[in-house]
């Protein structure tokens, strides 16, 4: 056996070995650990779509899907639209403060949009998911059969699996089931009124 | 039941080690399998090959779960989702190459392991069983490879799985129906295909790692040989450890690191440089879909399974049946088994053994080889008779090995190692 | 090294040498000899011509299944803006693969469908595609007014017969097996095309690189991938030679 062991030197050579490896064994899981991201097939399925809400007519709503998710797009009748912002006291979170949405919509107040006059939005209560109905009529508080808005409904939203109201922009009202207002996807709207859902700035649809 | 006693167990391990030692042997089996396993000390080349084997085992599991991650085992979809792993997932190239690419390497590496124990005895008593669980992995090998072969539902997968699948048909009386069970449809269709995977993803792979598991325990038991084919334990120092010994950790850990990396090294020469390595690790009929109208221009097994294949072929139709051809390609596999009764001779390395072994083994190795390239090549030309001679010398290494061991003139093997 | 290991890996290689030589013999014969395309996948250059060529004149009945219009777009380094004026057809989007106008029952019309080319260039080789390209001929038997040296009776048009021209098959008369027999030896040219034969030669070029990019479009950087891994392994192969040399200083 050897007599003059060099300890300092094996432990230099050891650590640099290990050490090396270890770094080549981490960079070797990268490959694995990246290959758990969207695939661009999910991605092409994910991808932003892209709605021509020119045709709108006041009042009308389209329901498109953006990554499997139903989106509401509204065309907001004046009418209501200058009634936004008489309620907040009986809105749970007039500021968006809870909810999910782009900054860019969040910092638009009581509109929640890019453009006042359309609201883009998940159809997807933030109770238990059901889709709410359309009910953007002001005061009239049956306009959903078998429903009774109240008297001093704004026009907005209702959920009918259990009752949850929201207001034009999807902001939900106190003391419903459902805890936050409805969520907004980033999207971007063209000079066209093309709206693009998926993406914050049409210059970097791909 | 007694108490269980405050750090006790290892009695040197305080701490969360000594909390595990006293519930569970980890130091112990640190110390008996790997730290105080005493390895003779004149491993050479061939030697590495069971790390190896090991390494590319390990690889083989990794990524083969990560192609199930994204991969598709229908018929309608299995080729498709293969280009999705190539094309779509993220790294999905580089995994599926370090699959297909590790499925050679694991036939190249477990035959150098093999021919290490035809070189120095390794099968001979009392290693008997360590040789029979490995060739029991040899033979789960090839049954995985098969399999996995089919998974892409290429062309030559389709071809591949048709002929081979078909061999079975040639058994008298319950050929037939033993094939029709086997695919479980009346060609290879996707029953066949999800099947396949089943066997290939769980049931093989657990079969896979009890046997090595029992490998490695066997081996163990017994101790490793050595090139100079003498046993070393009987030559124990005053610390009851073999003279001609060293522990496995550190000196083959660090030694075994070196091997590894340059196995390393060349499996990735492969993977970034050429994947498919001329058609024989990717071949290329592979890259069309399974076409039921249209077989390749010759269907020959991946180059692993060629000098098998080489053998059914050279083997003649007799009485109206093909069954010899699959009775003698089965045997080539079953005689293996039996290596450790048919060495007669008295010594176990080659290196004291006489000129007959040598030429016998030189032999053998080239028949090997040959019909390899026979059976990549369609039955034709000099190839069928080349296949039938080099049949014979395979059989003819094993079968008449207790008679030239026996008349071999050995030279006097040393009482410790060279 | 001991003599002993010397002479191992004389002789070992001494065989392996000769086992290759025979293996390299034996698996030459395989395989037809098809004209060199000398393709370069790091020319991104031809890379872009090919995909032009490909998207003019080939995906009116090719597609290429397997590869997406973006995934192209940035291997080959063509601005989106480019793609969607030049390369697509109008109601794709960047993300769908790459399709072809025929219809799923376009059997009937060519006799064939027109096979998806994704892979072509994987399972036959750039040196098919090429020779293919470059090797049709009048043909007044055939439904087109074409054959093909490297495909007898194929049931593609010529596509390309404007820019290369028409080419006429040279027979030879030669003895088969004994027998006399009229064999096709080769091609010459009859008409020419719009372009000249080395600018024609040039055009199947990119179009054969680019299928070979299709085929595989990881391989440009695979390979440069490799030269890092491989630096790094012989560090590794170093420090673990050193770190093994150092403790075995103490066997023996």
């Amino acid at each position: 056996m050897n007599e003059d062991v060099d300890h300092g030197r094996r432990r230099l050579l050891t650590a640099a070995t290990v050490g090396t490896g270890a770094v080549g064994l981490g960079v070797a899981a990268v490959p694995f650990l990246a290959s758990w991201q969207p695939s661009a097939r999910a991605k092409a399925l994910g991808a932003p779509v892209d709605v021509d809400a020119s045709k709108l007519e006041e009042g009308q709503m389209l329901k498109v899907v953006w990554r499997g998710q139903p989106v509401f797009i509204v065309r907001r009748p004046k009418m209501v639209l200058e009634l936004l912002g008489g309620h907040d006291e009986a809105l749970a979170d007039p500021n968006s403060n809870s909810s999910a949405q782009p900054a860019y919509i969040k910092s638009s107040g009581a509109a929640r949009a890019r453009h006042p006059e359309f609201w883009v939005g998940l159809a997807v209560c933030t109770h238990l998911g059901c889709s709410p109905l359309a009910a953007f009529e002001p005061n009239d508080a049956s306009q959903l059969s078998g429903v009774d808005l109240g008297r001093s409904w704004p026009g907005g939203f209702y959920c009918p699996c259990h009752g949850s109201k929201y207001d034009i922009s999807g902001r939900v009202y106190k003391a419903q089931p459902a805890p936050t207002n409805l969520t907004v996807p980033p999207y971007a709207i063209t000079a066209d009124a093309h709206i693009v859902i998926g993406v914050d700035d049409v210059a970097t649809i791909a | 039941m007694a108490a269980i006693p405050e750090n006790s167990g290892s009695g040197d391990a305080g701490g969360l080690l000594g909390w595990i030692d006293a519930r569970f042997p980890l130091s112990k089996l640190w110390r008996e399998q790997v730290s105080e396993y005493y390895a003779p000390k004149n491993f050479n080349f061939w030697y590495y090959f069971g790390v190896l084997s090991l390494v590319v085992l390990v690889n083989q599991m990794v990524t083969g779960i990560f192609l199930t991650m994204n991969y598709k085992p229908s018929a309608a979809e299995a080729f498709a989702s293969v280009e999705y792993i190539m094309r779509d997932v993220d790294w999905g190239w580089l995994i599926r190459y370090m699959h297909s690419t590790g499925a050679s390497a694991f036939f190249i590496v477990v035959y150098l392991h093999m021919f290490r124990a035809l070189l120095y005895g390794s099968a001979r008593r009392p290693r008997e069983l360590l040789w029979i669980f490995g060739c029991l992995i040899f033979v789960m090998l090839m049954a995985e490879a098969f399999m996995g072969y089919v998974l892409p539902w290429g062309n030559m997968s389709f071809w591949g799985a048709q002929v081979i699948v078909s061999l079975f048909g040639s058994i008298p009386v319950i050929g037939g129906s033993l094939v029709e069970w086997i695919r479980g449809d009346y060609v290879i269709a996707d029953a066949t295909l999800n099947r396949f995977f089943a066997l290939h993803v769980a049931a093989v792979p657990i079969a896979l790692i009890f046997l090595v598991i029992v490998h490695l325990m066997a081996l163990h038991e017994v101790g490793s040989l050595n090139p100079d084919g003498i046993e070393i334990k009987q030559h124990k120092g005053a610390d009851g450890h073999p003279l001609d010994g060293i522990p496995f950790h550190p000196y083959y850990t660090v030694k075994d690191l070196v091997g590894i990396v340059v196995f390393l090294l060349l499996f990735s020469g492969v993977i970034f440089f050429a994947p498919t390595l001329g058609g024989f690790f990717l071949e290329t009929p592979n890259f069309e879909p399974a076409n039921l109208l249209q077989t390749p221009p010759h269907i020959s097994p991946v180059w692993y399974f060629t000098p098998y294949y080489a053998m059914l072929r050279a083997v003649p139709s007799f009485a109206g049946t093909q069954v010899w051809g699959v009775l003698v390609l089965g045997s080539a596999v079953v005689v293996l088994f039996f290596l450790p009764w048919l060495d007669h001779s008295p010594v176990k390395s080659i290196r004291y053994r006489g000129t007959v072994y040598k030429i016998a083994l030189a032999i053998f190795s080239v028949a090997f080889v040959i019909l390899g390239l026979c059976g990549m090549k369609p039955p034709s030309g000099v190839y069928p008779l080349l296949a039938k001679i080099c049949t014979t010398l395979y059989f003819a290494f094993f079968l008449l090995m207790p008679w030239y061991t026996r008349l071999d003139r050995v030279k006097p093997v040393p009482q410790r190692v060279t | 090294m001991c003599r002993r290991t010397i002479r191992l890996v004389a002789c070992m290689s001494a065989g392996l040498a000769a086992l290759a030589l025979t293996a390299g013999v034996a698996l030459a014969e395989e395989g037809e000899s098809y004209l060199h395309a000398a393709t370069n996948i790091r020319d991104t250059d031809s890379l872009q011509r090919g995909a032009r060529a490909f998207m003019n004149y080939c995906s009116g009945c090719h597609s290429l299944k397997y590869l997406r219009y973006n995934r192209m777009a940035e291997d080959l380094k063509i601005p989106l803006a480019e793609l969607s004026a030049n390369l697509m057809f109008a109601s794709d989007k960047p993300f769908d693969d790459i399709d072809s106008a025929m219809p799923a029952d376009s059997q009937d019309w060519f006799g064939k469908r027109p096979p998806d080319l994704s892979l072509t260039a994987r399972a036959k080789g750039v040196d098919y595609i090429y020779s293919f390209l470059k090797g049709f001929y009048v043909d007044k038997t055939r439904a087109w007014g074409v054959n093909n040296m490297v495909l007898p009776n194929a049931s593609m048009p010529f596509v390309l017969q404007s820019l290369q021209g028409l080419q006429k098959p040279v027979f030879k008369n030669e003895t088969v097996d004994g027998e006399a027999k009229v064999v096709l030896t080769g091609v010459e040219p009859l008409l020419a095309g719009s372009l000249k034969p080395e600018e024609y030669d040039q055009f199947v070029r990119d179009i054969a690189n680019f299928l070979d990019y299709a085929a595989e479009p990881i391989k440009a950087k695979r390979l440069s991938l490799g030269i890092y891994v491989i630096g790094f392994l012989l560090v590794l192969w170093v420090l673990a030679y050193l770190l093994k040399k150092e403790y075995w200083k103490d066997v023996h």
